[in-house]
């Protein structure tokens, strides 16, 4: 005889037989069954102090472990408090499974207490969603809801679930099958395409690899640099690819676009084949794109066939996984090469040396000036080893964690790359660190985001998640500023923050973690091995950073990359 | 049809939201939809959308239509290549001086007068909508009072469909 469960039981289980080892969450009124049936499970359960903490966290695990990430919140503000982290997640295709609850089924559109149409709400923001009104859908659902998640391109999946469904009972089966007759993600390549890039590559003199996020989602970073190294082919990494290969590796030019290096950007516009994999032709790193990559054909290698041409027409389209084309671009290219070498291309390989040589990613601090945020991004990194984890919020700090951080190893950088959510930071390095509990997680943020989520370091201390917290004080919004510098007249609205920080090491204190702070250059070394030395609870390193300090390279929102400005004095 | 319009057919799985899925996604990426049909099919776990689409992103309106999880095929019908239909009702003024003579032009257009006031007549045209947008002209001269059209249905002509084999998800 089957067991009778509840649908909160049901749930439960399904999450169980999803290999679901964590939740971050928050309660309420019609998740409450569920929450209760959650406190007799293997499952640890993580108690955000804001439900959009709690998405982020799940997407903070989902960036290092792999893995879905799990979040749980209840009906009406519950699940609205979702929304962004569920955005956040769409836009970098991160897998995320929210459960949320819904009023009972009888009470939907009445307007009942906690009530939101969160179906509906979430529709634009997620891969897929469900509202499930009765029991029976309950373990399909689940299990959908994860297959969905995870395979193709990657994204959040929102399960809303009424209470009475929760409440209800019936016969336990075990996990369900699923049929998705609209729902069958390419994997691999057409091998008539795979070919055509590969002629494409061989006879291509400026080659570039551009390579994306989904090369990190793929888990196929082992096959990019591989493949860069037997056809010798130069990799510009994207914002969400950095990690993807070594920055140490000799074909590494880093990052390209607004405030890409000036070789990387540059690499792709004097570039006569583009070689992209898994990215999107986004705008910060295009600039306009009717200028992007002049010279260009393209080859674009992505699991979302609506990618392909959206922005840029493709001359080579290959839909398919990126570690599956990869594979097949690797055997195509050994059988192609015999025992041959890959090109020489030593003209172009020298002009990219020459414009690293003449424009590095450089900054300057002054032993007695104001401490520069890139000297203190470089300093942690240079302490921490390979494995630790950087995080980002979005902003300067974010551009300057991109440039001066050195990544050698995917799924680990954690950043919000396409919404730009501010406040990302705290709550996606707990989740990081609650994922992978034994390496050094360090988040890279500014006042003003740390100022948005900061109260998740509160769940940090009371659940052991030593996160450490590196904010560059600049008392300022200073990406906003920075643009309110260079094109509107120095008109500071809105921008200071100055008058009202708080002391962000006594916050830190105060919320159960180590809290220290640099205020001068001599202090940042030091400061920093406090906060490392510092590893029984959280840490917040304040660092106090020069207000005026701006991000370079840049090229203007909508302007040609063909224009880096490398400083102010390019303005 | 305008050139910026195409007829297509899309076949979803027959769940609830399904049209607000599609709806949704068409409103969030700027697509227009010029006209829409839903409907059962043959197959009680299907439903057929007909959508006349504007604008010349085709290629992105298709692709984005397969991305729904419930999106099972889309098929873009050239002209001439689908039985296309479309049921208009329109009330016209008909004074009683000039009755029969709208009701002869009517009977050209296969227009079955449906129902009859002081001083209008209400007709129902089925057809291809070439021949709904023929008749509208015509009866513009007595004066149109009221006017409901349904979406557009159509089916692929027999072995001409041009299907995008395409389908693929992410």
């Amino acid at each position: 005889m089957p067991e009778q469960l509840s649908g909160a039981a049901i749930l439960i289980r399904s999450l169980e037989h999803e290999d679901v080892d964590l939740i971050f969450g928050v309660p309420g009124g019609a998740i409450l069954k569920a929450y209760d049936e959650l406190h007799s499970s293997p499952i640890r359960h993580v108690l955000a102090r804001h439900e959009q903490g709690g998405g982020h966290m799940a997407s903070g695990y989902a960036h290092v472990t792999g893995r879905v990430g799990v979040t749980f919140a209840t009906s009406g503000p519950g699940a609205t408090n979702l929304i962004t982290p569920l955005a956040d997640a769409y836009m970098d295709s991160i897998p995320v499974v929210a459960v949320t609850a819904q009023v009972a089924s009888k009470s939907i559109g009445l307007d009942a207490f906690q009530e939101s149409h969160t179906w509906g709400i979430s529709m634009p923001v997620t891969k897929h969603n469900y509202l499930v009104t009765d029991i029976d859908e309950i373990p399909t659902t689940i299990r959908e809801a994860f297959h969905v998640a995870a395979t193709g391109r990657p994204g959040p999946v929102l399960v809303d679930i009424t209470k009475d469904a929760l409440a209800d009972s019936m016969a336990w089966h075990g996990p369900a099958e699923i049929d998705l007759p609209g729902y069958k993600p390419s994997v691999k390549g057409h091998p008539r395409q795979v070919k055509a890039a590969m002629d494409a590559i061989l006879s291509s003199e400026r080659p570039v690899l551009y390579a994306g996020g989904g090369v990190v989602r793929a888990g196929a970073s082992e096959e990019l640099r591989t493949f860069a190294e037997q056809q010798n082919l130069p990799v510009v990494t994207t914002l969400m690819a950095r990690g993807a290969i070594p920055d140490s590796h000799d074909l590494t030019l880093g990052m390209s676009g607004m405030h890409g290096n000036y070789t990387a950007t540059t690499a792709i516009q004097r570039a006569d084949l583009l070689v992209t994999v898994g990215a999107r032709f986004d705008d910060r790193v295009t600039g306009n794109p009717d200028y992007f990559a002049p010279y260009a054909k393209v080859i674009h290698i992505d699991v979302d066939p609506a990618e392909i041409g959206k922005i840029r027409q493709a001359d080579i389209p290959i839909v398919g996984d990126a570690k599956a084309v990869l594979d097949q671009l690797l055997a195509e290219g050994a059988e192609r090469l015999g025992h041959d070498q890959a090109p020489e291309r030593a003209d172009w390989m020298q002009t990219i040396a020459t414009w690293q040589r003449d424009f590095p990613l450089a900054y300057d601090q002054d032993p007695d000036g104001l401490i520069q945020q890139q000297y203190v991004i470089d300093e942690l990194s240079k302490r921490t080893d390979e494995n630790t984890i950087a995080v980002a919020g979005v902003g300067q700090h974010q551009m300057w964690a991109s440039q001066f951080w050195r990544f050698e190893k995917p799924n680990r950088w954690v950043n919000s790359g396409g919404l730009g959510t501010m406040g990302y930071a705290v709550p996606a390095a707990v989740g990081a660190q609650a994922g992978m509990p034994d390496s050094t997680v360090i988040a890279i943020d500014g006042d003003g985001c740390f100022q948005m989520t900061f109260q998740e370091l509160i769940t940090a201390a009371e659940e052991n998640i030593p996160v450490k917290i590196a904010v560059l004080n600049n008392a300022n919004l200073g990406m906003v500023r920075q643009w309110q510098k260079m094109f509107y007249n120095d008109r500071y609205s809105a921008t200071e923050l100055s008058h009202s920080n708080p002391n962000i090491p006594m916050l830190a204190e105060a919320m159960g973690c180590a809290g220290f702070r640099a205020e001068t250059p001599g202090e940042v070394i030091p400061t920093i091995e406090k906060g490392l030395a510092v590893n029984d609870r959280p840490v917040v390193m304040e660092f106090v950073c020069d207000p005026d300090a701006m991000v370079f390279p840049m090229v203007i929102a909508g302007g040609s990359n063909d224009e880096v400005l490398m400083g102010p004095e390019d303005l | 049809m305008p050139a910026t319009q195409h007829l297509i057919t899309v076949t979803v799985e027959n769940k609830p939201g399904v049209l607000a899925r599609i709806a949704s996604m068409f409103a969030r990426r700027d697509f227009n939809i010029h006209s829409l049909a839903v409907g059962p099919t043959e197959d009680p776990l299907r439903s057929r959308v007909t959508m006349v689409v504007d604008g010349p992103e085709m290629e992105q309106i298709i692709k984005q239509l397969y991305k729904l999880v419930h999106t099972i095929k889309v098929t873009e019908h050239a002209p001439g290549e689908a039985v296309e239909r479309e049921i208009m009702l329109v009330r016209v003024n008909a004074d009683p001086k000039r009755r029969s003579e709208i009701l002869d032009a009517a009977n050209i257009f296969d227009a079955s007068a449906v129902d009859v006031g002081a001083n209008t007549i209400t007709f129902e045209v089925v057809g291809e909508p070439s021949r709904l947008s023929d008749f509208l002209e015509f009866m513009k001269t007595y004066g149109i009072v009221s006017l409901v059209k349904s979406g557009r249905i159509a089916l692929a002509k027999d072995s001409k469909s041009q299907s995008r084999k395409q389908k693929q998800s992410a």
